[in-house]
């Protein structure tokens, strides 16, 4: 059997064709196994997120979960180094202890894609590179990976970067890993960039606004100087029951009004410069004359958790997709969508996370050319019953495609870890 | 001069120069070919001077598609081409090549689109890192990423070299601040990636290709994201006792929990040098001082400033300034930004080198290189972005005197090695060009190596896109010659290799 009709073949796969490495020299022997042998393997950490990209059949699945533990934590040098397959929860209780934390926020996507709740692992977050509601402000996954270790799909041990901030030793290969799907590299080690926790988070909840004037006022947020590091949307529930987003429901907090639609946005930091900084945007805001809603500490961590874990979602059993596109763009987009789906902002309207009832494939990719047009990209991130499968669930054009593949090659020339997963073909 | 070895020169190529240049001048306006020994000069070097390589014919495309037809014709004859921005790299990696075309982006020079709504501008690789921030500093936005020679660098440069700054600690380098690239690639192939939004999906090549060093592909067009200028920026001027207790300052201004948006840190020769040069009115009788800058909300400031003096007191400070307005604390960094000019008043020549180490080290490191500095019998000024522990030794010689170059260079790489050593690279901000190239078996091994010649090749299967630059190949470079020869000897011997 060629590689290729291997990996178009599906084959039920049984207990005896999970492989559970220890270490990375067991990593390397095995993937070695598999070059020569032309075997493609599916390559996860937890699972927690296997549901997202397409879904490949291989013979043999390699789990990472039993890499697990902090290898080195150096507070004062704001660094973490740890093995791939060490849960997020885990990181973020060992830097919660000396008042630290990623600043990405990691997305728990356990509930939406298996029905409780899972952050995965620190390799499978960087494998998706999909980072939570402070993305415009700090940076993504890809901003904090300051070095890693992996075995590639000849079975060779490698690393890049390192523990340093600044480094610019060689091709900056830590980026490149961050969003490709265990499609390159099996990932043995990462080095995470950590930061000291904000002292304080204030969110500033202005109600009942229509898509038009929310943009204005977030725009007007982001790009004032007071720092924001969370800027968001919800509209008022959908008309019918065919979607499962309530933002009455998910959102129940003691100091939360409930008036129509939802724009909010996040302060964070030293006490009294929130409170400075809260002042100056209401003025900025002119929300005086607004019904407004104001989170404080408390209640502000829970709201912004229930953003970036999609809570809004969890009980849909639509279509769920993301769209990430310039933030002016936005409302233009969204009325071409013509109140078709449900949908909330985050990063300012740069992003938009929509679920879409009985979506038809065609019509997804109508979504995708509309989006492409304002400069954006799509991704399915859960598939529903209506519709369980898209050919293309990432968004890619034909020069990307053909740099990808050739990166693929130089990276496992055979093809073998996670095949198809991202792009057939790659 | 040192000797160098580079890739091995293709003479056949040299004989058939003339119909090259009449090739050239037809894809290109003939003006825009330098083809006469007279016009090339001026091209033979960038900011690592001691390096010197007159190219055989430089070009100055106008628009992305001469750059793409450039490519594609060099690619078909095999011609070897070097990228170059404004030439102010440190490391090397626009010298040119006996037998390569100096493909020069100096037309390249206009701001496309300044977009308030996006936070962002787009610009031709050949503007300036300064005329960015000058062309939406009006609107108070401003460029983060701010190398000392903003003032002449290019953006374009500044993506191939990944530039950071003196605020780099709290703003990140330049891959954390740009969006989108155009780029053509070694056969001519015109990309975008990338565009107005945070993150493009599948592989990062954004990220892959900052910091690249001009060995992928040669950059036409950056977006690059616009911050709004915070609300008050002040500086701490703290002169210590002693180097050791200047570093131990940095360390536990971080683990208090602070992020300053900048923290420098000068040792006393350098202290004197810039203070002669700029009168920036530094404390004189410390052995270290630190630049200590802090943004944000008034109050805030103020909340952090405090905290900063109270750490520094128990680091035994000897003197304490805090700037009063805006000039006093461009005054603070007037003497820092100066730092290597003022060198340039100590000694003939100056060795500029570029380690980043964890800031625990810094006192460990700085004392190492003061016992290695004693050793060589040469003076070493030092200047550091502390905050994110990346190094600038300066190592003074008279290149007049051969004896005293080959001694710097061993002094340069025994500092290196010690970064390394102490769990650092090798290089922070100014990139491995062909200066560090055979110092990269410190960090990396065979596999390593590989996997990135193989990314390259992926990108440029001929090899043609500036070849001798950033890897040694050690394994193939004893076997293609690519070695540092100095007077037949080769450089670093003590190294291992493999």
């Amino acid at each position: 059997m060629s590689t290729e009709e291997k990996q178009n073949f599906q084959i039920y796969q049984d207990s005896n064709s999970f492989e559970y490495p220890k270490d990375e020299a067991e990593v390397s022997i095995f993937l070695k196994k598999m070059h020569k042998s032309s075997f493609p393997i599916e390559l996860i950490g937890s699972g927690s997120k296997k549901k997202i990209g397409k879904p490949i059949q291989c013979s043999k699945t390699l789990s990472l979960k039993k890499l697990n533990g902090i290898v080195e934590y150096l507070p004062e040098e704001l660094y973490i180094k740890v093995k791939s397959c060490t849960p997020i929860k885990k990181i973020e209780e060992e830097l919660k202890k000396n008042k630290q934390y990623l600043p990405f926020e990691p997305i728990d996507f356990g509930y939406l894609l298996n029905g409780k709740t899972d952050f995965g692992t620190v390799a499978g977050q960087v494998a998706c590179n999909i980072s939570g509601s402070r993305r415009f402000k700090v940076g993504g996954i890809r901003d904090h990976v300051l070095g890693f270790r992996g075995v590639n799909g000849k079975g060779d041990i490698i690393k890049s970067g390192g523990n340093v901030v600044k480094n610019v030793t060689g091709y900056d290969l830590s980026k490149l890993i961050c969003g490709s799907f265990g499609t390159l590299v099996a990932l043995t080690e990462i080095t995470l960039k950590v930061l000291p926790e904000p002292q304080e988070s204030t969110t500033l909840v202005i109600h009942n606004q229509n898509i038009e004037s929310a943009c204005f006022l977030l725009d007007k947020a982001v790009s004032s100087s007071n720092d924001i590091s969370g800027a968001t949307y919800f509209p008022t529930k959908a008309e019918g029951s065919n979607y499962a987003m309530d933002i009455e429901k998910t959102f129940q907090l003691n100091d939360l009004k409930h008036d129509g639609s939802i724009t909010a946005i996040r302060i964070e930091g030293l006490k009294k410069s929130t409170e400075q900084r809260l002042k100056n945007l209401a003025n900025e805001l002119k929300v005086s004359n607004l019904n407004i809603s104001i989170l404080s500490m408390h209640q502000s961590e829970i709201f912004w958790n229930k953003i970036k874990n999609l809570e809004c979602f969890h009980f849909s059993k639509n279509s769920i997709i993301r769209i990430v596109i310039p933030p002016s763009e936005c409302v233009q987009l969204i009325y071409e969508f013509s109140n078709k789906f449900t949908y909330f902002l985050d990063w300012g309207g740069a992003v938009i996370w929509m679920e879409a009832y009985q979506i038809s494939e065609e019509s997804f990719e109508s979504i995708r050319k509309k989006v492409v047009k304002h400069g954006g990209y799509v991704t399915m991130i859960k598939n529903s019953d209506y519709l369980p499968y898209v050919e293309d669930v990432f968004t890619i054009n034909r020069d990307r495609f053909t740099i990808s593949q050739n990166i693929k090659k130089s990276f496992d020339p055979k093809r073998i870890l996670n095949p198809g997963k991202m792009y057939t073909g790659i | 001069m040192t000797k160098l070895a580079m890739p091995k020169i293709d003479r056949k190529l040299l004989a058939r120069k003339k119909k090259i240049f009449i090739e050239l001048k037809r894809i290109i306006k003939p003006e825009n070919v330098l083809d006469h020994e007279d016009q090339i000069r001026p091209f033979e070097t960038d900011a690592l001077s001691a390096y010197k390589q007159r190219p055989f014919v430089v070009v100055f495309p106008e628009n992305t598609k001469e750059v793409s037809e450039i490519l594609q014709y060099c690619n078909g004859e095999k011609i070897k081409v070097i990228p170059r921005g404004a030439g102010t790299g440190l490391s090397g990696g626009a010298l040119p090549l006996e037998d390569g075309v100096l493909l020069c982006l100096g037309k390249f020079n206009k701001i496309i689109d300044v977009d308030f709504k996006n936070k962002c501008v787009v610009a031709q690789p050949g503007v300036t890192n300064l005329s960015i921030t000058e062309a939406v500093q009006d609107n108070g936005y401003y460029y983060a990423p701010d190398p000392s020679s903003q003032i002449a660098c290019s953006i374009g440069g500044n993506v191939a070299e990944n530039s950071g700054g003196v605020h780099s600690l709290k703003y990140g380098t330049t891959t954390n601040n740009i969006l989108g690239v155009q780029v053509v690639f070694m056969d001519g192939t015109i990309s975008r990636l990338g565009g107005k939004t945070y993150d493009s999906e599948g592989y990062d090549l954004i990220g892959l290709i900052t910091g690249s060093e001009g060995l992928l592909c040669v950059i036409t067009e950056v977006t690059v994201k616009i911050l709004k200028k915070p609300q008050t920026v002040k500086a701490a001027l703290i002169g210590f006792p002693s180097i050791k207790d200047g570093g131990n300052c940095v360390s536990e201004i971080i683990a208090s929990g602070i992020i300053p948006s900048g923290m420098e840190m000068m040792d006393k020769t350098l202290i004197h040098a810039t203070d002669n040069f700029v009168k920036a009115g530094y404390p004189r009788d410390a052995e270290s001082m630190l630049i200590v800058e802090l943004d944000g909300t008034g109050n805030e400031v103020d909340e952090l400033i405090d905290k900063v003096s109270k750490i520094a007191k128990k680091n035994k400070s000897s003197s304490i300034k805090i700037s009063k307005s805006e000039k006093q604390r461009l005054k603070f960094w007037a003497g820092r930004k100066a730092a290597f000019p003022a060198c340039g008043a100590l000694a003939p020549d100056y060795y500029c080198m570029d380690g980043s180490i964890p800031r625990n080290k810094l006192a460990e490191v700085l004392l190492e290189i003061n016992r290695l500095s004693k050793k060589y019998g040469l003076s070493v000024a030092n200047a550091f972005h502390a905050g994110d522990g990346n190094l600038h030794p300066l190592i003074m010689y008279d290149s007049n005197d051969k004896k005293q170059l080959e001694k710097t260079e061993k002094l340069g790489a025994e500092i290196l090695k010690y970064c390394v050593k102490v769990g650092g690279v090798l290089t922070g901000e100014h990139g491995v060009g062909i200066e560090k190239r055979e110092l990269m078996c410190e960090m990396f091994n065979n596999n390593d190596i590989e996997q990135q010649i193989k990314i390259k090749k992926a990108l440029d299967s001929s090899s043609l896109l500036n070849p001798g630059k950033v890897y040694p190949i050690l394994r193939k470079c004893a076997e293609e010659g690519r070695v540092h020869v100095h007077r037949g000897k080769t450089k670093f011997p003590d190294i291992p290799r493999f």
